[in-house]
């Protein structure tokens, strides 16, 4: 097969080229190549897949919601070649056997190459370590309470000396769960004005200051997950000068929506982190821009429809992101396509330590790609997303730029936009 | 106007506009027979997530005036306790062919999203934290009957739990819509997180406050504050913000003491201060009928009161 007439762009840079791949790696990159099969990517860029630190599947527990499978097809679409699975499901992903169950339907969708999260605490219940040597033996390199933040300090640290010679990353839902309590949006003029109890930024902001101490007691690595506020933006970057092991993720929707969304009370618009103020947008966009900030993550969160027709205080949080959030960083972060995908590709692939993926494009290499279409401009229309689910908050917005093809291990997966399974 | 969820909705000139039509109602009201046909045909279902008597029966009362034909949908006792879902409930309520839902629910909100899912006029009751416009209407009324002064010269302390008060919140929109200065008085933990965008004052000495006051509105101190530990005990909430004799002094004469009811005497009003002849609870209640009768009315009527 030849990935034939795109611009290859990569870490190491961009050129006009066509990309053989033969029996799932790359056999040759250069002008006027030709294959068996051609998929056309003229006017495109031919780019290695995108990879998502923070993906929630929902299976095993939840599949009314969304499954391996059907998430695996939501992210092909979106271009990634890769997701990392959120470990909050029922049961959690806290014991090699969850993790081999993922592992397994992930394999079995053939759409995306599945890797799983484990869980730091047994039954993400802040208690006790779960067994995170046993499930860094299957290749589990982010482990996360996603969804609560550790709130026992002693614990963090016990979690963090212990991940460090398993050459584990820790990742940290940031939340001080009593300052956050009973919150379901971010505290400030527009919760006060809805009614609608708010959860402040320092809720966020307390935790990221006390894993950054802790990375300093500890010297052992913390990912900080789906970052919100401009303060947390603010020591991050303070942090990372210090030369302190610390890495982040901020998500689309932390940098194109704000918490005035809220004022229609529709809880499709009801996410944790919670969405906040204009100024935090720009904090976030400023964090993605110098560097401070590593990866976009979507912290795809489908919930079936009747959840998200529930009153805005009792809806759960979450809103989808996989399909949406490439074109979204293309039309609303104003930079170059090459850091964006650095940010969605080969940074956050080098984070998780998926060899695999993230590039750089060269005979030899696996043969995961992604082709975009850097000028094509559509509608987003909640009916024909992949997903199981419909909570997209980006409904009839117009977006440029879109996945044409998906290649997975030298399989097209996605081709001219539609998915070949 | 379809929809009342939020005093945001009518503006001064749409509060105005219910006062007018509330004088009205008050004039039928107080006829042998007072009922007129203006919303015959018509069917107003009441549909109350939250327990409230005074409230329910203030709309039924007020739609049977017009002559609407009323239903009430007891939530305690239906599908909703089976299960059903919000969407649903109030789907299968309207396909049985209606024309208004008055709805109250203990999430700020609901109503909005009701609105958007059916095509019959949605009638907001109280929702959460976050609005009781009709509530905040009669209030208007009541103070403009009561002091026959322009709002514009009025001045109105709302005392108490202001943040979680739903009746604070229209009661601000709409006040200051009219021109009244609205000074908020309470602890700070009582207070709405930001006050961003209100254009209130803020005071927390009730007696340095009381003597530059029109109105004295005192809110329902609920116990739960207590043991959330928003307040030490209700007893020095009561020493700092309570209303007994000794404050209601303090009072200009022809200042009005008023309560969205129920209250809670003995912790934000005194028995005594219930019992002056300048404090118009009663008289907020039954200007309740009247209020309603006219956002029935702008909602669904088409003509004349008659």
């Amino acid at each position: 097969m030849v990935v034939k007439g795109g611009r290859v762009v990569d870490s190491t840079g961009s050129r006009a080229a066509d990309v053989v791949v033969v029996d799932g790696r790359i056999a040759a990159i250069g002008d006027g190549l030709d294959g068996d099969e051609v998929l056309d990517a003229g006017g495109c860029v031919v780019a290695p897949g995108l990879v998502d630190l923070h993906t929630h599947l929902r299976q095993p527990g939840r599949e009314e919601a969304e499954t391996v499978e059907t998430g695996s097809r939501a992210a092909a679409l979106g271009g990634y070649t890769a997701v990392v699975a959120m470990p909050n499901t029922e049961p959690a992903i806290d014991s090699a056997a969850v993790v081999r169950e993922v592992l397994e339907l992930g394999r079995a969708a053939r759409l995306c190459d599945v890797h799983a999260a484990g869980a730091i605490t047994v039954g993400r219940a802040g208690d006790r370590l779960a067994p995170l040597a046993e499930m860094a033996a299957l290749g589990v390199r982010l482990f996360t309470d996603d969804g609560n933040g550790v709130q026992d300090s002693r614990l963090m640290r016990r979690a963090m000396e212990y991940a460090k010679p398993l050459g584990a990353v820790l990742a940290q839902h940031c939340e001080d769960a009593g300052l956050a309590g009973g919150g379901h949006m971010h505290e400030g003029a527009w919760s006060s004005r809805l009614g609608i109890p708010g959860q402040p930024s320092e809720a966020e902001e307390l935790m990221v200051m006390r894993d950054i101490a802790l990375a300093r007691l500890t010297g052992a690595r913390v990912h900080f997950q789906h970052l919100s506020t401009a303060g947390s933006i603010a020591m991050v970057r303070a942090a990372r000068r210090a030369g302190l092991p610390v890495t982040a993720e901020a998500t689309t929707h932390h940098f194109t929506l704000t918490h005035e969304a809220c004022s229609s009370y529709d809880p499709v618009f009801k996410v944790n982190p919670p969405l906040r103020t204009s100024e935090d947008v720009e904090a976030v966009k400023g964090g993605l821009r110098d560097g401070t900030v590593d990866a976009i993550a979507t912290d795809h969160a489908p919930h079936a429809p009747e959840q998200k027709e529930l009153p805005f205080d009792q809806a759960p949080p979450g809103m989808l992101g996989l399909e949406t959030a490439l074109a979204l960083a293309l039309t609303e972060l104003a930079l170059p396509i090459e850091e964006v995908l650095a940010l969605m590709s080969w940074r956050p692939a080098a984070l998780a330590g998926l060899d695999e993926h993230g590039g750089p494009l060269a005979p030899g290499r696996p043969a995961n790609l992604c082709v975009i279409d850097p000028t094509a401009t559509w509608t987003v229309d909640p009916g024909a997303l992949a997903s199981r689910s419909r909570n997209t908050p980006y409904a009839g917005r117009r977006l440029t730029g879109r996945v044409r093809h998906t290649v997975l291990h030298g399989e097209p997966v996605v081709v001219d936009g539609e998915a070949t399974r | 106007m379809k929809h009342l969820l939020s005093i945001d909705d009518l503006g001064a000139d749409g509060i105005e506009e219910v006062l007018r039509l509330t004088a009205s109602f008050v004039e039928v009201s107080s006829r042998a027979i007072p009922k007129v046909p203006a919303l015959r045909g018509k069917t107003v279902v009441s549909l109350f997530f939250e327990d409230s008597t005074r409230t329910r029966l203030s709309f039924e009362t007020a739609a049977r005036r017009l002559s609407a034909d009323t239903m009430n949908f007891a939530v305690a006792s239906s599908s909703v306790k089976k299960g059903e879902s919000l969407r649903d409930t109030v789907e299968t309520v309207e396909a049985m062919g209606i024309d208004a839902l008055v709805v109250r629910h203990g999430s700020a909100g609901v109503p909005q999203q009701v609105a958007s899912w059916i095509d019959a006029s949605v009638i907001n009751a109280g929702d959460g934290w976050h609005e009781h416009p009709t509530q905040a209407l009669l209030d208007c009324y009541t103070i403009r009957t009561e002091l026959d002064r322009p709002f514009d010269s009025l001045h109105v302390g709302i005392v108490g739990d202001v943040k979680h008060s739903r009746v604070a919140r229209s009661d601000v929109l709409a006040l200051t819509a009219l021109g009244a200065r609205v000074t908020l008085v309470a602890p700070g933990t009582l207070l709405p997180p930001s006050l961003e965008g209100w254009p209130v004052e803020v005071a927390h000495d009730l007696d340095e406050v009381l003597p530059k006051l029109d109105v004295a509105y005192l809110l329902r101190m609920q116990l739960e504050r207590q043991e959330d530990g928003l307040v030490p005990s209700l007893r020095e909430y009561s020493a700092c913000y309570g209303l007994d004799i000794a404050r209601a002094r303090r009072l200009p004469e022809h200042a009005l003491v008023m309560h969205p009811g129920p209250m809670n005497r003995g912790v934000e009003i005194t028995a005594d201060v219930a019992a002056l002849p300048r404090t118009v609870i009663t008289r907020q209640v039954a200007n309740g009928v009247a209020v309603r009768m006219a956002v029935l009315f702008l909602l669904l009527g088409s003509g004349v009161v008659a």
